[in-house]
């Protein structure tokens, strides 16, 4: 199951050029770039691994192409997005913010219900993904990545 | 990138003649050049050297719109000069031609030095530079006061390490980055002496002279038009032989001696105009009368 999150979720996966504009237009509007990844696709999961730190003062998005490489060369089979941060007054929030990679297999969601007292159910999301360890969740019954 | 210079990649428009003219008309450099003529007081040698360079940079895409170049022409360069000539106001001016001519993406003119370049334990160096780099893809890094990056005395100096990743870049990300170097002119030739590497990929060296007494004079007008203070006649030759003797002293840093002077003139007309006190009019605010000048140490020296 393909993940929707952020910006262009319903759009097929952007190009690097396409990339490489996005983040032009980021830094043109003076909002900060910064690379998160993750591997716990839940929805509610908002917090991210840093990649390094926002990359502040960039005028071009060539180094932050750069840096995403390096990014998606260390996490081949994780979520990497881009985010870029409004800083200014009466804003502070994220402005744009997309998925530039993702696992070659997106194994998706389950639905659990959970018996409550008084015979109330609830429901619950859980990525099939979740069930392994960190670092283990994208790969194959073998251990090692999945090659399709 | 290969949408850097979409002009570059385009197909060869080969056995067509171009037309140069309109060619320059489209770059607009020749704006930044009169302006580089406008705000900068003689400097006859480095205005003809920049218009050398963009005049070679134009012929070169020319030449690359016709399937006629064979690689990119070197572009970082090298300015030597006494502090206050001008060389981060013609820095900023050739970030805009590099721009304009579609040499690099942005043009905008990042400034360092070697606190921003060299850190200061081992493995603190490369982020730093990195770092620096970063922010002046697309554009001009400016290196100030180069030679204090590589220290020969000190074998364990850090600097090598800077100067090793500035290679780098300059070498592979040609298209990223422009890199400027600026200093004192005996002591940037000692610093490419020992660093061939960085000599061999430097290819313009722009020395600026220093300026005459004349055109100090003329610039010190400029300055003050610019922010709206007029001299009384006294007060001009006050100031011409102040930059007469000024010019003799050490630490005497061109025009931006100039500039400090005429702000402590300010300072005095502001005080003698308190010191006067009740009504002043707008004439008087503008004017900057000779003992304001007069009363500077370079006076009560001899």
């Amino acid at each position: 199951m393909r993940l929707t999150q952020g910006t262009f979720s319903y759009l097929p996966d952007l190009s690097d050029e396409q990339i490489t504009k996005q983040i032009q237009y980021a830094l043109e509007n003076g909002w900060p770039i910064s690379i998160e990844y993750t591997d716990d696709p839940h929805p509610r999961n908002t917090y991210w691994e840093m990649w390094a730190l926002p990359m502040f003062d960039v005028h071009d998005a060539a180094p932050i192409m750069d840096e995403l490489a390096k990014a998606r060369e260390a996490h081949p089979d994780e979520y990497i997005k881009i985010e870029a941060y409004d800083a200014r007054l009466g804003r502070q929030t994220t402005a744009l913010s997309f998925i530039v990679n993702r696992p070659r297999r997106e194994p998706g969601f389950r639905v659990e219900r959970q018996g409550r007292a008084d015979r109330q159910m609830g429901y619950s999301l859980h990525p099939y993904a979740a069930d392994r360890p960190r670092g283990e969740r994208y790969k194959g019954a073998n251990g090692l990545p999945w090659t399709t | 990138m290969d949408d850097v210079t979409p002009s570059l990649a385009a197909a060869p428009e080969a056995d067509r003649s171009l037309d140069l003219d309109a060619a320059y008309r489209d770059s607009q450099v020749g704006e930044v050049l009169a302006k580089v003529d406008r705000e900068l007081v003689g400097l006859v040698p480095v205005k003809t050297r920049i218009r050398e360079i963009a005049h070679l940079l134009l012929i070169d895409k020319l030449r690359a719109r016709v399937g006629l170049a064979a690689q990119p022409p070197p572009l970082h360069m090298s300015f030597t000069g006494r502090p206050g000539t001008g060389k981060t106001t013609v820095a900023t001016r050739m970030a805009e031609i590099l721009h304009r001519l579609g040499y690099v993406r942005r043009g905008h003119l990042v400034t360092a030095t070697r606190d921003d370049l060299v850190g200061q334990y081992i493995g603190h160096t490369a982020p730093k530079t990195k770092e620096v780099l970063k922010k002046a893809a697309g554009g001009v890094l400016f290196i100030d006061e180069a030679y204090y990056l590589y220290k020969p005395e000190n074998e364990r100096d850090y600097g090598a390490e800077a100067i090793e990743i500035l290679l780098q870049a300059m070498e592979n990300q040609r298209d990223d980055i422009v890199v400027i170097f600026a200093g004192y002119k005996d002591r940037m030739e000692t610093f490419f002496a020992s660093n061939p590497g960085l000599r061999s990929r430097v290819a313009s060296h722009i020395d600026f002279p220093d300026y005459t007494a004349d055109e100090l004079r003329t610039i010190a007008q400029m300055m003050l038009t610019a922010l709206n203070y007029e001299l009384d006649p006294g007060a001009e030759r006050a100031l011409g032989e102040y930059i007469e003797r000024r010019m003799h002293q050490p630490q005497f840093a061109n025009a931006r001696s100039v500039r400090n002077a005429l702000d402590r003139a300010r300072l005095r007309q502001a005080t003698r105009l308190f010191e006067h006190g009740g009504l002043v009019t707008p004439e008087q605010l503008k004017t900057i009368e000779e003992s304001d000048i007069r009363k500077s140490r370079i006076f009560s020296a001899s």
